[in-house]
């Protein structure tokens, strides 16, 4: 589904990714875990596309297609999908309304129909059951005076809507109390299918206790240091990042 | 950055999309403006020797004084020898029905989305409509007849109810209030009547729609309204006009007046043409408006949303004269490539208990200016009154400038007058999140323009809502900050 090859990468002439290889294939779950500054949230937004970054080298294809060509929103259109680390507020316009532009900008691209204000409403509905999530915050301005964990949740709601074949959530563990967690991690469990995967950033193992990982992948200074299964994040919540930085580069 | 013009560049360079012309045969007056032009409107239009002198009382006025320099806003010098002050397109007489006007004009409404034969009474609006100098079409008049409510086009008020408009004509904006209104004194040539009656509410919503057709042609229209007692109007207003090189003169008067408990929503939706991306031609907007609240409890409210021109000066104001009268103001301002507009709103607080309320939402785009004027006066005997005012400007692009310049003026220690301001750009981080979702730049912008001036949107009747919305989105988006 997702191939990453060598893929080079900065901000403003500074080299962020150094040079990461990574294969996400349909039904799995990454972790990418890493110390604050190591690159995880570049690489979220290389992937989905923020034309801040440049790519320096390397190739990136999604569903066979060469990704780095295309559009943030034919990305979108695509079917990856980014939970923000920091999501924007965007005042007057609810998320209701924000998904429904949204839902229909992406089933014109894909020749569908516009859904009608039923169909919407009734795909809502369903969702806001599977994440938890009230009707009124969904007519709110869109993040504005949302608590940390109701953004949060909203995204994972965006996520739900959209049905994205990838999903990339960066760091949406954090800031949030246990129960906040659980809601979280469980719409992402129950959104979980063999045809669609996830890549779970983050820089604790805590959220890996819910969503459990098939890869964890260890960034350090812009480079996958290690990769193992969820017994590494444990090992890396025992000893922290230290004893990693001295490892050789893993492929 | 670089992208961002870009797609402001992509978007803004979008056609005008009214900019054609009818090829209507005109009967003008010829170029200029003395006396004599001055009693030919008024012969053409077979006015009573009473108007015909205060217009001319108007004229002399105007003569005395000095095109206002004090607006944030810079054109080069307006030869008023250059102007025609009279067009007309030709009828053979005034049309006694709408059947026999000219089909021409018809489909010169038509084309513009206004449909003035009745038998399509999908809108549920009348409207009167205004090509350059004159109406040419009051639909629904006999069915508003029945409730008393008189709606008709100045010109045709002046002939039937002749006391009312003398009366009320200058009583809220008089002739010698300002250069541009003393100017439509002399030289109105039409616009719209209106009364509502006493405990009358109006039924639909009225509407004129101005367009102007002609070249060389200013457009001086008139609106009076007048509410009598526990009545109630909503009343909108339109325009469009051609795309031209030269710059086209548009200084219009509205007046309002309100008498006890009644309540007036005034609503414009103003597209006049803006002028090319570079600057070249446009209208040149000059606009007196201004409601008098004269009985208690008393009530007027604009609703503005200003997307065309290229030049915009105009402050729909309210007198609030009568005790526990309210004023409200709600505009929202879009200026793009070389636009400039200067508008605002003046609430005058003369009774006790008077509130106003003043939200104005300015964007702008490109290279152009972009200000807020508003006064808030609370005069001495003004005891308890109340304003808030909440004036935010939202800048896309770095080349373009948003100021606001308040001015308040308080007399009476009882008054409350509270005042916000904030000044945001487009984050990229916005437009990034929606195309994240799927959503391209152009729809992104619209979406985040409309819900920035939502509140103001929201005070709009349903079907200009709407077309307000499109607008906005067609006027800009894109460009981020
Ligand atoms: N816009 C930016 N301008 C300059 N440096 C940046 C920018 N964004 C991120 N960086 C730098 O890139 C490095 C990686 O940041 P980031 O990807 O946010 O790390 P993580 O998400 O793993 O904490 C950090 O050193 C950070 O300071
Ligand atoms: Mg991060």
């Amino acid at each position: 589904m997702l191939h990453i090859h060598n893929l080079r990468a900065g901000i403003e002439g500074k080299e962020i990714l150094k040079g990461i290889n990574l294969d996400v294939k349909p039904g799995e779950v990454h972790a990418i875990m890493g110390p604050n500054g190591s690159g995880k949230s570049t690489l979220a937004s290389v992937l989905s596309g923020r034309e801040e970054y440049q790519v320096t080298e390397g190739e990136v294809t999604f569903m066979g297609k060469n990704l780095l060509e295309m559009e943030p929103e034919d990305r979108a259109r695509e079917g990856i999908f980014l939970a923000f680390q920091y999501p924007v507020e965007i005042p007057g316009v609810s998320t209701v309304n924000f998904m429904k532009t949204a839902i229909n900008q992406i089933r014109t691209y894909r020749g569908e129909e516009p859904l009608d204000a039923v169909a919407f409403l009734k795909l809502m509905k369903e969702k806001m059951k599977l994440v938890e999530i009230d009707q009124s915050l969904l007519n709110r301005a869109l993040n504005e005076g949302f608590s940390g964990g109701e953004k949060k949740r909203n995204e994972i709601f965006q996520m739900a809507m959209l049905e994205p074949r990838l999903s990339i959530l960066d760091e949406t563990d954090s800031g949030l109390d246990i129960d906040a967690l659980r809601i979280v991690a469980n719409g992402v469990n129950k959104l979980r299918n063999p045809s669609n995967a996830t890549i779970v950033v983050t820089h604790y193992q805590r959220l890996l206790n819910y969503i459990v990982p098939d890869y964890v992948h260890v960034l350090f200074n812009g480079r996958i240091v290690k990769s193992g299964d969820k017994e590494l994040a444990l090992e890396l919540e025992k000893k922290g990042y230290d004893w990693i930085k001295n490892e050789p580069a893993t492929a | 950055m670089a992208k961002d013009n870009q797609i402001l560049e992509e978007i803004t360079s979008r056609e005008y999309e009214h900019g054609w012309t009818a090829n209507l045969e005109a009967d003008s007056a010829p170029k200029g403006l003395n006396e004599d032009i001055v009693r030919f409107i008024s012969r053409k239009k077979q006015e009573p020797d009473w108007l015909l002198e205060w217009r001319l009382k108007a004229y002399r006025a105007w003569l005395t004084m000095k095109e206002p320099r004090w607006p944030n806003v810079t054109y080069p010098a307006i030869d008023y020898q250059d102007i025609i002050y009279y067009s007309a397109p030709k009828q053979k007489a005034a049309p006694g029905s709408l059947e026999e006007v000219d089909p021409e004009l018809l489909k010169t409404f038509e084309k513009l989305g206004i449909s003035l034969t009745e038998q399509k009474r999908l809108t549920g609006i009348a409207v009167d409509a205004v090509l350059d100098s004159v109406s040419v079409a009051t639909t629904f008049k006999e069915k508003l007849g029945e409730l008393g409510i008189i709606f008709c086009s100045f010109s045709e008020a002046v002939k039937e109810h002749p006391e009312l408009v003398k009366k009320y004509l200058g009583s809220v904006v008089p002739m010698q209030d300002n250069y541009f209104a003393a100017l439509n004194s002399a030289v109105f040539s039409d616009g719209s009547f209106c009364y509502i009656p006493k405990g009358v509410r109006c039924p639909m919503e009225l509407s004129t729609y101005f367009r102007i057709n002609a070249a060389k042609t200013g457009q001086f229209e008139r609106t009076l309204i007048v509410a009598d007692e526990d009545s109630y109007v909503s009343y909108l207003e339109g325009c469009t006009a051609p795309m031209r090189d030269e710059h086209q003169l548009h200084a219009a008067v509205v007046e309002i007046y309100a008498m006890k408990s009644a309540h007036v929503k005034y609503s414009t939706v103003q597209n006049w043409y803006p002028g090319s991306k570079e600057g070249v031609g446009g209208i040149y907007n000059f606009v007196t408006k201004r409601g008098l609240c004269a009985g208690d409890h008393s009530k007027i409210s604009w609703t503005q949303v200003e997307t065309g021109s290229a030049i915009t000066w105009k402050y729909p104001s309210c007198v609030l004269k009568g005790d526990y009268s309210s004023g409200e103001f709600y505009s929202v301002a879009v200026t793009n490539n070389h636009q400039q507009a200067d508008t605002g709103t003046k609430m005058i607080h003369i009774g006790k208990n008077t509130r106003s309320r003043i939200v104005s939402k300015g964007i702008s785009a490109g290279l152009s200016q972009n200000s807020y004027r508003g006064q808030v006066h609370v005069l001495k005997r003004a005891i308890n009154a109340r304003n808030f005012s909440q004036c935010d400007s939202l800048l896309m692009g770095d080349r373009c400038g948003a100021h606001t310049f308040p001015y308040i003026d308080v007399e009476n220690s009882t008054a409350r007058v509270e005042h916000e301001a904030t000044t945001s750009k487009i984050g990229e981080d916005q437009i990034f999140y929606c195309r994240q979702r799927g959503i391209d730049e152009e729809a992104a912008v619209a979406l985040i323009v409309n819900g920035y001036a939502k509140e103001v949107l929201n005070q709009l009747p349903m079907e200009f809502a709407v077309e307000a919305q499109k607008l906005l989105a067609l006027t800009l988006e894109g460009s981020v900050g």
